[in-house]
């Protein structure tokens, strides 16, 4: 039984060391220990919810972003067919327009070449006039030089008249 | 012998604690079946250490002649001392001269007061007819050895003894490395920067203790008994693993030590206890008249049976470790004694058979560290518990039983 029975000096100074030790530590190290490593788990545990919220955030941003893509790519469709459907419009405009005054000037060219016809064959009709008289004239006066050439002349009126 | 009971019950306690708090159907089963082994393995340690004693008494006698004490030998490494032996030299005459360093003896005895001097005056030793060793006097004291070493006054009046033996010694190496250890690596902590070397191999401890320890056992007050638990880890093992050293004092194998932390965790836990742990101690809920008395009376006795428990299993896996180990290496010289050659035939045997011991203590070290902080856990839980966890309660001491 020697050795179940406790010495009464060991006991004393184990349990003084103890809480010596229990009291040094709990001050000295466990507090700062303990802190830290709750902090570092709070700081860890607090990126991985930030790094879960930030992800989050950027698919509801890129679903966004694609949302807004759609409609812009929706956008310049509408766009690009109504920027279509204008120039055919416009296009067509000019068009229609350039044919109306092709017309119109092709008109008015007809027409003034028509006058500038008449005018020139109006002249060309005095011109003639003029000549044959001119001619006529010239004939005239050769024929009536002589006095046989106006007996001639004047029988020739006289056979005119007659058979008037 | 004992090592093994200690150990197998040490497994086992181990895992009905980790895996019992899911079953709880095979718990009452575990319950007596934890209660049987705990029995069986507490006689089986202690009667197998006097059944050694007793082997050893009956070969003192032979041994004597040839210059081998055993039981001396044995109980001399794992029993206290007023000095730190280290080793004997012969001399010329066949005389042993110990090589060792005196420790200061600090005796108080009332009426003459405090006496403070050195061991190296108790030089001269010589037994009686009991076969106790005794030595000479000095300012009225002596010192008698058996297994153990008791100053007595030599007027026979009353001393009391607060030396500073090789158990003290030796923890108070455990308190200053710990010290250093934890304050060293709590600067760190302060630093801020990332964990590296020594702050990592505490840092896994310290967590697993805070995790698989406190946090399971005493809910969301766990925070309060955390620096107990870690402090009681640590003590235990850091002096268990300075008990291996070879020449180390075997402080945790022994009962004044394990009965000082047990009292200590004992006190916490009666410090924290709720009025529901007394109710339901004193007044057990549903309970026929005859059957509460007999059940207060058992579950009065197991409060007290609870660090009688955790004192009784530290002081007995250490111990029986170390006599397991030193016994081993004593087999080296018994059979020397026979025989020059199967002693040394004996010595690959030994050493391996003792290299395997070591290897077991390390493990039992700090299983026996991790079992004295958890049932510590698990006692101030108990005592801590409201009406929500009802179930744990019975779990628990289950356990502890």
């Amino acid at each position: 039984m020697d050795l179940l029975t406790p010495e009464l000096g060991l006991f004393f100074w184990t349990l003084i060391a103890f809480l010596a030790v229990f009291f040094i530590l709990r001050k000295y190290a466990w507090k700062p220990i303990l802190n830290s490593l709750g902090e570092r788990e709070k700081g860890i545990a607090d990126s991985i919810a930030t790094a879960e919220r930030v992800k989050g955030e950027m698919s509801q941003l890129k679903s966004e972003n694609e949302k807004l893509l759609a409609q812009a790519r929706e956008e310049r469709t509408t766009m690009l067919r109504e920027a279509k459907e204008m120039k055919d419009k416009i296009v067509n405009d000019a068009k229609e327009q350039a044919k109306e005054e092709a017309n119109k000037i092709i008109v008015d060219a007809q027409h003034q070449i028509q006058q500038q016809k008449m005018a020139a064959l109006t002249e060309v009709k005095n011109e003639i006039g003029s000549l044959a008289i001119e001619v006529a004239e010239k004939i005239l006066r050769k024929q009536l030089n002589a006095s046989e050439g106006q007996e001639a002349y004047m029988s020739m009126m006289a056979k005119d008249i007659k058979l008037n | 012998m004992p090592l093994l009971f200690c150990l197998k019950r040490t497994f086992f306690e181990h895992k009905t604690h980790i895996f019992a708090q899911n079953f709880r159907a095979v718990m009452s089963c575990k319950r007596l079946l934890s209660l049987l082994i705990l029995v069986f393995g507490l006689s089986g340690s202690v009667i197998s250490s006097f059944a050694q004693e007793a082997e050893k008494h009956e070969n003192t006698a032979p041994e004597e002649k040839k210059g081998i004490n055993i039981t001396e030998l044995v109980f001399g490494h794992v029993s206290d001392s007023h000095e730190w032996h280290l080793f004997s030299l012969k001399n010329a005459d066949g005389t042993e001269k110990p090589v060792a360093f005196p420790l200061p003896m600090i005796i108080y005895q009332p009426g003459t007061g405090l006496k403070v001097f050195s061991s190296s005056h108790f030089e001269e030793w010589h037994k009686d007819a009991d076969g106790k060793k005794i030595s000479n006097e000095y300012e009225g004291l002596y010192i008698e050895k058996v297994m153990k070493e008791k100053v007595l006054a030599s007027d026979g009046s009353k001393i009391y003894d607060f030396s500073i033996t090789k158990n003290v010694l030796s923890m108070l190496f455990g308190v200053v490395i710990l010290l250093w250890v934890m304050t060293s690596a709590a600067k760190k902590y302060k630093a801020n920067t990332a964990p590296k070397g020594m702050q990592n191999a505490l840092e896994v401890i310290i967590i697993f203790i805070r995790d698989e320890v406190a946090r399971p056992n005493l809910g969301h007050k766990y925070k309060r008994f955390l620096p107990l638990l870690l402090t009681i880890f640590f003590f235990i093992w850091i002096n268990n693993l300075l008990g291996l050293l070879p020449g180390g004092a075997n402080f945790t194998g022994n009962i004044a030590v394990t009965a000082c932390l047990a009292l200590v965790a004992f006190v916490v836990m009666m410090a924290n206890s709720n009025k529901h742990f007394w109710g339901h101690l004193l007044n057990p809920p549903n309970v026929p008249f005859l059957v509460k008395c007999l059940l207060v009376l058992i579950e009065v006795m197991s409060l007290c049976i609870k660090p009688v428990a955790l004192m009784i299993r530290l002081f007995a896996n250490m111990l029986a470790g170390h006599i397991v180990i030193l016994s081993v290496i004593c087999l080296i010289f018994i059979f020397a004694l026979l025989n020059v050659y199967v002693g040394g035939g004996f010595v690959i045997v030994s050493l391996a058979f003792s290299i395997f011991m070591f290897m077991l203590e390390l493990l039992v070290a700090v299983i026996q560290a991790f079992i004295f902080a958890n049932l510590t856990a698990v006692f101030i839980g108990q005592a801590i518990e409201g009406d929500h966890d009802h179930d744990h309660v019975e779990l628990s001491e289950g356990l502890a039983h």
